[in-house]
């Protein structure tokens, strides 16, 4: 793997800290006027989601993490792992753990297009498309009349997500729900 | 990446009328001072030995042997050169150039205004330096200042110049994540002033932090505090979380010069940095007697970023960064 030097790093590159994968989401340079040049560098351990900052000297050298970003297509649950399968025709299958899917697995349908981040080959990550189509499972009868103003009612959908919808949404209807919010955004048009 | 249709300028007209207005106000300044205008080479034979500055270089291919050339990263060890011969007090402003990272406040290339005053100690340059912001900005200036160990109580509670390696090591590591393993006193005070103390003086008069450490002494004399500690009478200026001045009561001692120049190249050495040619003629100067005096070097394209409020360096050169 490539190493990256500290006052080269970049928001994006993917480097080990503390034996962690790590991407990179900022590098300040902090130059002391006669003094040692410093990297403060903002990081998100990618297995554990956290951010945290970290102060290097300019010019050290971090390891590259083994990280790659890949399209992948939900198959099914085995109760144990969650399996995908590649979508650039290399039908390769990688089954994540509980733990690499985490809050994403309120949002698994199969059939639909994750982005699976691989380290060392196998499942770290599973990130959802921004927006996803689910139905409803399970709601109160929607209320007649009741167009765009007035309250909101939570709703189960197909995947076991519950989201606040408007009222006059009923059970069967296919709703289209922004997964980095978790917020209803309409009606799936077209299906 | 060279790109042939990125050609017009980086400033905007109105910007680059500022910049030249200022230089014409700095040349004024010092001309009724009775302050000598001096154009050192741009290309030297000897540059500095800074451990943490590093130098372009270039080299002249004409003929049989190449010559390598530094290019200056301030006119100092050229200015003190002349004093050393005898002129009276000089000024400078030109270009300079460092190797660095090139960011918002920096640049490869910027241009430095540098001044001697024969007979005047650090404090007295202060004042002026005061006087040439008002004359440069319009309004009555007057920097605050403080000192490197009151800039320490202040802001971390403790004093830089006794504080116990290990209790400064937690100190910066529980502000930076650094420092549990860094055995150099100076590396960690100068993180944490530049991630503590920095972000929170001269937010809006200009401040100078005066009175360093003595081994951050760089070109400056020692000099003894009041409870017998020794500090360097060596000054620096912030303003709005820019550094804008470095400025020095100069050492004038050619022995202390050369060790501490010394010291600095087997700093280099054992950091495995670039072997450079140190430019010891500035030594032989120093032996020749050179006068008291104060000198300070001030960024200029900084300077006129924090009076017409740019946030990029860019925006006050005629041609910044990549469009150079």
């Amino acid at each position: 793997m490539a190493s990256y030097s500290t006052s080269d790093l970049r928001g994006g590159n993917k480097v080990m800290v503390d034996g962690e994968p790590c991407a990179v989401l900022d590098n300040e340079h902090v130059k002391p006027g006669k003094g040692q040049a410093f990297n403060r560098i903002k990081l998100r351990n990618l297995k554990t989601g956290r951010v945290w900052e970290r102060t290097f000297k300019s010019g050290e050298s971090l390891e590259g993490a083994d990280v790659m970003d890949t399209d992948m297509e939900y198959l099914y649950t085995d109760g144990e792992f969650y399996h995908f399968m590649a979508t650039d025709g290399s039908f390769e299958q990688h089954g994540a753990d509980a733990n690499a899917v985490g809050d994403t697995v309120k949002w698994l349908k199969e059939q639909e297009s994750y982005v699976v981040t691989l380290y060392n080959g196998a499942p770290l990550a599973v990130t959802p498309p921004n927006f996803i189509e689910l139905e409803v499972v399970e709601t109160d009868p929607g209320v007649k009349g009741d167009t765009a103003n007035g309250g909101s009612k939570p709703a189960t959908l197909s995947t076991g997500a519950v989201v606040r919808v408007p009222l006059f949404i009923n059970i069967g209807e296919v709703l289209r729900v922004d997964t980095r919010t978790g917020e209803y955004v309409s009606r799936a048009t077209g299906k | 990446m060279y790109q042939s249709s990125k050609w017009q300028p980086t400033g905007s007209l109105e910007t680059l009328t500022a910049r030249a207005q200022m230089f014409a106000r700095i040349r004024a300044f010092f001309a009724t001072r009775n302050v000598l205008e001096v154009d050192t080479p741009c290309l030297s034979l000897g540059s500095i030995s800074d451990p943490h500055i590093e130098v372009l270089e270039t080299q002249n291919r004409f003929g049989r042997n190449a010559t390598t050339y530094y290019l200056q990263t301030s006119p100092e060890y050229a200015m003190k050169r002349l004093l050393a011969a005898g002129m009276p007090s000089i000024y400078q402003l030109g270009k300079v150039f460092r190797a660095e990272e090139i960011g918002r406040r920096h640049s490869v290339e910027f241009t430095m205004l540098e001044w001697y005053r024969i007979g005047f100690d650090h404090w007295q340059l202060m004042t002026e330096i005061d006087q040439l912001l008002s004359e440069l900005s319009g309004e009555q200036i007057e920097c605050e200042r403080l000192s490197y160990r009151d800039a320490f109580q202040r802001f971390l509670g403790c004093d830089p110049l006794t504080i116990g390696i290990h209790e400064l090591q937690q100190l910066c590591h529980q502000h930076t994540e650094y420092g549990l393993q860094e055995s150099d006193r100076d590396t960690l005070l100068e993180l944490l002033f530049a991630t503590v103390i920095e972000p929170n003086i001269g937010t809006e008069q200009p401040c100078f932090i005066h009175s360093y450490p003595a081994s951050q002494a760089a070109l400056a004399r020692r000099q003894l505090e009041a409870d017998g500690q020794e500090t360097a009478a060596r000054f620096e200026l912030y303003w709005r979380g820019i550094e804008l001045a470095n400025g020095y009561y100069e050492l004038t001692d050619a022995d202390e010069q050369l060790t501490r120049m010394r010291s600095e190249m087997s700093e280099r050495e054992q950091q495995a940095k670039s072997w450079r040619q140190a430019d010891e003629r500035l030594i032989s100067a120093l032996k020749h007697g050179f006068p008291d005096c104060a000198g300070v070097a001030l960024g200029v394209d900084r300077l006129l970023m924090l009076l017409l409020n740019k946030q990029h360096i860019d925006e006050v050169l005629p041609f910044g960064g990549a469009y150079a």
